[in-house]
């Protein structure tokens, strides 16, 4: 649709100062483009870079000034190109002015599209705003942005400011950072800008939403207060999961040559009943069954919605409660985002009353909610406080969903305190735990918070596009090592490890681990993580096949007749003294085997074995003086091999010496012991054969 | 020599690792319900419901009748037996007098329960004096000890099943607390001695044994005639007894329908906490949205199940594809391809552990910091000794300071940023009701969270904000809506009870779909109170002045009710351009496209999703063709 095309203009500070991130706005920003050309094809996107030696841009050409700025690509729809351009951005050699670059920007936006166009249009600045801009002629700097910000607000644009401080930019000029930072925050204030500040490579990765989602709101009503009372509300989700992108199955079975070949495949489902496989039973004569005990019950769709639980929509409150009743890990779902309609501005009120007389409080809302009519069920959930910090944005509320009783599954854990002295820690032990938690602290007074949610991109999508860029242009591209700067957040940051050494140390000084001698170790150890350096893992590695060795002691369990070694699974299933059912097991199983092994023979190839079994199964059966099982299948196994004419197999039989169970080797045998050597003369091969 | 076979051969690894995990919970449950049918349960009365008097027979049947109900939407592996005792017929393994176990066809005596053994027994009532009969059982002058021999047949009934895997108990419902009352000297004293040992072998073989006693207003039940040595009640005990014994039978008939899941570990995994210290955590799903229960294809016709046979199929060529497809992305105007095993590569950039990166206080996890159900994870010493003491002290010092730990786990479906919130335990009387341990919470990437708020302020004035004396309406208003011990635990979920209502009156093809109430409905009668109202009419008046209502109803009628009214309206008109009926009988109705299609089903209001043909079919049903 037309009108949800975004126009995008990205202002890029290439300036000397900025080269250390560099390789991060490139990754970032050819990710947006890369999203775009998936989820956002016809979006157009220009690239404005700025502290460059060169200049380039029309508003010099046409004005005079706007020096060392350089348009690298007109505002067009989104290509490949575009990604080629943004993974090379050129190194800058002069300090740039953000200023001038934004009027570029806007420039490009307001002549491309001359105020026909009425859709999103937005300025991406990165920048680490250290450097002075320059005075502008006519009034002060604050009276140029004001107007810019006038301009911008007429023009319906929005900008989106990234502010790359702290660790990432060098010692800079007080004085001039405060000024950059003040000019910007006017843009905030006057129009529908943000701007956000970032020190880490990782919250550089983040900050910028690289896919553009148009929110829909999931209701628009009253939240009903009571009777009496309604606020116009709409509802948002707040948090919702990027999924990995849902991939199409691809067939191979089409020349790849061919041009209308689609390669797609159709996914067919055919219900068939359990008992009879040949019969297929259409979709419609299909009906849905619940269990009941040990029955199932078939409901019919109509049936249960004739009687199932149908909710009125809307929101109500229940009550109001102390915020302390309800416990965060509770939260079910997603969260949702509760705003007043917007330019209502009692409603806007209302919401904001309530919301600041709540965290005044520190009460927490209790609501009942049904989004749609039709709706199979309602959700119960907390309505919590959100206070605008600012002033452009309305208060609001958070929305948790919370469990039903059915929900809450009551398992009962040993309390600590009932542990045996020796599982608790002593008071050494606490104290180095203590200073642990103290030290390795990702939110320290005055710092940015490390691995802030808003600011940490998810590490799959960003190495599934990276993937699929380079695929896209060497089909057969090996999967790509996971960014370092991404790495940081699946591992600890090393650098915070080095500042506590001496906590760290200490914390594994104290607790002494071992493996658990009576459990074999053997699933967990070589599970060990192996490190990200290489002593680690070869350490891990050592350790590991220690202890596997002893892992290996205890008898291990067979529980079943496998095809690999199934004289020896016998044996150990015979000797199993934990249940007395294995013995039956094992010569069940036994049976089987040697009756599937003489059935899928080929010429022969599997008689070895089978006597080996038969052998072996006829000395369990005397051990355990059970002698009908054995005896049983051999006479069965005679008659099979006069029906089937098989005579390689009774010879073998007959050469081994493998005769029937007699009454002197087990007492409830019915045969003498002439009576089993005759059975052997009657296997024998007839001579006419 | 006396040697326990099992002993000897006992597996190593059979051995509980110690003491501390024996106290595992078993997973099943076996229930003998004894219920006394002597002629005194059916001669007394106590005041029910409605204020009419019930008889005590009927009030035993019916609590366990309603048990069962419960029992099997809950736990429905757990096995049950009824057995009557007092009774003129007998019917039992041991071919005791006076003791009848009740059963219904395709049972065995103590079995998992089935529909028809709830039907039946909802109607044992009305066959009960013809089938079954009352007798005293115990008469001066016979041998007979009808108590005895009930109590007998409970132990043999319960003798399936180990006592490690299973939970075994016996419910005796009586109103009589002498039942050797009628005896006189040694008689008496032998068959009570007799009796109490028997009950006594019964315990020692690890079944309980819990009384019911059914009361009388004007006659006592004295619990230490006899009962009270026969389940071995403390004298601290005795006088709880009777009014807690009371409030079991109550709980009996209004539990919750709620499916029991046991105890499983989801997960073990380990925690890295730092560089050379990794311990072993289990985890737990504690809280999950519970569904109606899996569903079970089934054949209309012939009810029984159904199995499904995926297949797919070449869209170019129309031929079967065997081996796992490939993947595909469109992307610059080709189709990228990956393997399977590129996908899963792709998504493996950890190794499954969880890794512990640092701390944050609390104040950090925000609200909208939430994707998915929280896990729980509880340390085990099983294969990594040790791992309980780092836990606890972390936990400890977490509390204590009041930090999360932020983790990442490397798991193979969705890796990512984990919030570990210790808790500490919380118990009340009635047990445990939070476990001491740590939930791990998710964290959404900055992709999943969006900023909708943002969206709006279009304007160049600054938002409204409420002022002094609104915030002050405000607060008097949630002090005056207030719930007080409001717990998660309130709710029960009114869809699922009522699926729980409608599968039962299904499945014992009752008439009535019992009640179900919803409790989530807001309290109306609390909100009308004088003092609520004018609360809510004070705030009404400060934030929205006094002709709020008429704009509101104006704005909110021109807006929604008007946009849909026209579509529809536009809608109705589209639909008389053809001549459905028309093209209906001629099988032109394929011809028009979907759009048009979908006119005629707005305008009757009728679905409009699915495929061509299922529009095509539904226009021809409500048509009547």
């Amino acid at each position: 649709m037309a009108r949800n095309k975004e126009k995008l203009v990205l202002l890029l500070d290439v300036g000397p100062s900025m080269h250390g991130v560099l390789p991060e706005v490139e990754k970032v920003c050819s990710m947006l483009v890369e999203k775009k050309l998936i989820f956002n094809k016809d979006d157009e996107v220009g690239v404005v870079v700025f502290g460059t030696e060169e200049t380039n841009n029309e508003l010099m050409d046409e004005v005079g000034g706007y020096e060392n700025i350089v348009v690298l690509q007109d505002i067009k729809v989104v290509d490949g190109d575009l990604i080629d351009i943004l993974k090379k951005l050129p190194r800058g050699t002069v300090d740039g002015d953000f200023l001038d670059a934004i009027v570029v920007g806007m420039d490009m936006l307001i002549k491309k599209y001359k105020g026909i166009y009425k859709g999103k249009k937005r300025l991406c600045l990165i920048t680490n705003a250290i450097h002075p801009t320059k005075d502008s002629l006519e009034g002060s700097k604050e009276d140029q942005v004001g107007t810019l910000a006038v301009q911008m607000t007429a023009q319906g644009m929005k900008m989106e400011s990234i502010v790359v401080r702290g660790i990432l930019s060098q010692d800079a000029n007080k004085r001039i950072m405060d000024e950059n930072d003040r000019l910007l925050s006017i843009f905030s204030k006057k129009t529908r800008s943000r701007t956000v500040y970032v020190d880490s490579p990782i919250s550089l990765l983040g900050a910028l939403k690289t896919r553009r989602v148009t929110p829909v709101t999931v209701f628009r009503g009253h939240l009903e207060l009571s009777q009496q009372m309604k606020i116009k509300v709409w509802v948002y989700k707040k948090t919702q999961e990027e999924k990995f992108p849902t991939l199409k199955k691809y067939s191979e079975k089409a020349p790849s040559t061919s041009k209308f070949a689609t390669h797609q495949v159709m996914v067919d489902y055919e219900y068939k009943s359990v008992d009879d496989s040949s019969t297929v039973v259409p979709p419609e004569q299909r009906i849905k069954g619940y269990r009941y005990g040990p029955q199932v019950v078939p409901i019919s769709d109509a049936e249960r919605d004739a009687v199932k639980f149908k909710p009125e929509k809307g929101v109500k409150l229940l009550g109001f409660t102390d915020a302390s009743n309800i416990i965060r890990h509770y939260y079910m779902k997603d969260v949702y985002l509760f705003i007043a309609e917007p330019g209502n501005t009692r409603a806007i009120l209302a919401v904001s009353a309530i919301a600041r007389a709540m965290k005044e409080m520190n009460k927490v809302a209790i609501l009942r909610c049904v989004w749609r009519q039709g709706q199979q069920n309602v959700v119960v959930g907390v309505l919590t406080p959100n206070i605008s910090q600012n002033n452009k944005i309305p208060d609001s509320f958070y929305f948790n969903v919370l469990p039903f009783i059915e929900d809450v599954r009551e398992y009962q854990f040993p309390s600590f305190n009932s542990f045996p002295a020796s599982w608790l820690p002593n008071e050494q032990q606490q104290m180095a735990a203590d200073e642990f938690v103290q030290m390795l602290n990702l939110a320290p007074s005055g710092k940015e918070e490390a691995l802030l949610p808003e600011f940490t991109p998810n590490p799959v999508l960003e190495r599934f596009y990276h993937h699929l860029e380079l695929k896209s242009k060497q089909p057969d591209a090996a999967v790509p090592p996971l960014d370092e700067t991404l790495k940081r957040i699946t591992e600890p940051d090393l650098e915070l490890d080095f500042e506590n050494k001496s906590v760290l140390d200490s914390l594994c000084k104290h607790f002494e681990l071992k493996e658990n001698s009576k459990k074999s170790a053997r699933r967990l150890l070589p599970e060990k993580p192996s490190g990200s350096n290489g002593e680690d893992g070869n350490g891990n590695v050592s350790d590991a096949r220690a202890v596997d060795s002893i892992g290996q002691e205890p008898v291990v369990k067979i529980e079943k007749i496998g095809d690999l070694t199934p004289v020896q699974d016998f044996e150990v299933m015979m000797t199993r003294r934990d249940n007395p059912e294995w013995v039956g097991k094992a010569i069940r199983e036994m049976r089987d085997k040697i009756l599937s092994l003489l059935t899928n023979s080929h010429g022969g190839d599997n008689y070895l074995v089978a006597v080996e079994c038969i052998i072996a199964l006829r000395k369990g059966c005397i051990l355990e003086q059970e002698p009908g099982p054995y005896n049983n299948l051999m006479r069965y196994l005679y008659r099979y091999c006069q029906e089937k004419e098989i005579s390689t197999f009774p010879k073998l039989l007959a050469s081994m010496d493998v005769t029937l169970i007699s009454k002197s080797e087990a007492v409830d045998s019915n045969f003498t012991d002439d009576e089993a050597r005759r059975f052997l003369d009657k296997i024998k091969p007839e001579p006419k054969d | 020599m006396d040697l326990d076979p099992e002993d000897v051969f006992k597996d190593e690894e059979d051995d509980p690792d110690n003491e501390f995990f024996q106290q595992s919970e078993s997973s099943k449950e076996y229930v003998v319900y004894l219920v006394d049918a002597s002629p005194k349960m059916f001669n007394t009365t106590c005041p029910g419901k409605d204020q009419k008097d019930e008889i005590h027979f009927h009030v035993s049947i019916s609590c366990i009748a309603e048990s069962l109900k419960t029992q099997i939407i809950c736990r429905s592996y757990d096995e049950v037996a009824i057995c009557f005792f007092n009774t003129r017929e007998k019917k039992n393994l041991q071919d005791l007098n006076g003791v009848f176990v009740f059963n219904v066809a395709e049972r065995e005596q103590l079995d998992r329960p089935t529909a028809r053994l709830i039907k039946e027994f909802d109607c044992i009532e009305e066959s009960f004096m013809r089938e079954i009969g009352s007798q005293y059982g115990i008469v001066p002058g016979s041998r007979e000890n009808s108590l005895y021999n009930a109590l007998w047949v409970a132990q043999a009934l319960l003798r399936k099943g180990s006592i490690k895997t299973a939970d075994k108990r016996i419910l005796l419902f009586t109103n009589e607390d002498d039942p050797f009352g009628s005896l006189q000297g040694a008689a008496k004293a032998d068959m009570t001695r007799t009796t109490l040992q028997r009950a006594k072998d019964i315990q020692d073989l690890g079944i309980s044994i819990e009384l019911l006693p059914l009361i009388r207003l004007d006659e006592e039940f004295n619990v230490s005639v006899l009962y009270s040595d026969l389940i071995g009640l403390d004298s601290e005990d005795l006088a709880q007894f009777i009014p807690s014994a009371g409030q079991k039978l109550e709980d009996m008939k209004d539990q919750l329908r709620k499916r029991m899941f046991t105890k499983r570990i989801i997960r073990r995994i380990t925690f890295h906490i730092v560089k050379g210290l990794s311990i072993q955590l289990n985890t737990y799903a504690l809280i999950r949205p519970t569904v109606p229960g899996a569903i079970t294809w089934l054949d209309s016709v012939t009810n029984r199940p159904l199995k499904i046979e995926r297949s797919l199929i070449c869209e170019d060529t129309g031929s079967l594809i065997q081996e796992p497809p490939k993947r595909f992305q469109p992307y610059r105007n080709e189709n990228v391809k990956f393997s399977m095993d590129e996908i899963s590569e792709i998504k493996r950039i950890s190794t499954g552990h969880l890794r512990l990166l640092g701390f944050k206080p609390l104040c950090c996890l925000k609200d909208y910091h939430n994707l998915r159900p929280s896990t729980f994870v509880y340390p085990s010493d099983q294969e990594v000794v040790g791992s309980s003491c780092i836990f606890i002290a972390l936990h400890r010092s977490m509390l204590r300071l009041k930090r999360f730990a932020v983790a990442f786990y490397g798991g193979s479906s969705r890796p990512q940023l984990v919030a570990l919130v210790a808790r500490d335990e919380i118990t009340t009387a009635g047990g445990q009701m939070e476990p001491p341990g740590m939930h791990m919470i998710y964290l959404p990437y900055s992709d999943d969270i969006r900023d909708a708020e943002e969206i709006f302020p279009d304007t160049e004035d600054d938002a409204p904000r409420a002022d002094k004396d609104q915030i002050q309406k405000a607060a008097a208003l949630i002090k005056r809506i207030e719930m007080k011990d409001f717990s998660v635990f309130q709710f029960a979920n009114p869809a699922l009870q009522r699926h729980y209502a409608v599968l039962q009156a299904l499945a014992l093809e009752e008439d009535d779909i019992p009640e179900t109430i919803d409790e989530t409905v807001p309290d109306e009668e609390g909100l009308a109170r004088p003092a609520v109202v004018k609360a809510i009419e004070e705030f009404k008046l400060s934030v929205y002045g006094d002709n709020y209502d008429e704009e509101n109803d104006h704005l909110g009628k021109e807006k929604v009710g008007g946009a849909s009214r026209k579509r529809k309206e536009i809608a109705e008109n589209a639909a008389k351009d053809y001549d459905w009926a028309d093209l209906a009988d001629n099988g032109q109705l394929k011809d028009l496209t979907v759009a048009a299609l979908k006119t005629y089903l707005n305008a009757h209001d009728l679905p409009v999703t699915g495929k061509k043909e299922a529009l095509i079919s539904r226009i021809l049903t409500h048509m009547g063709k």
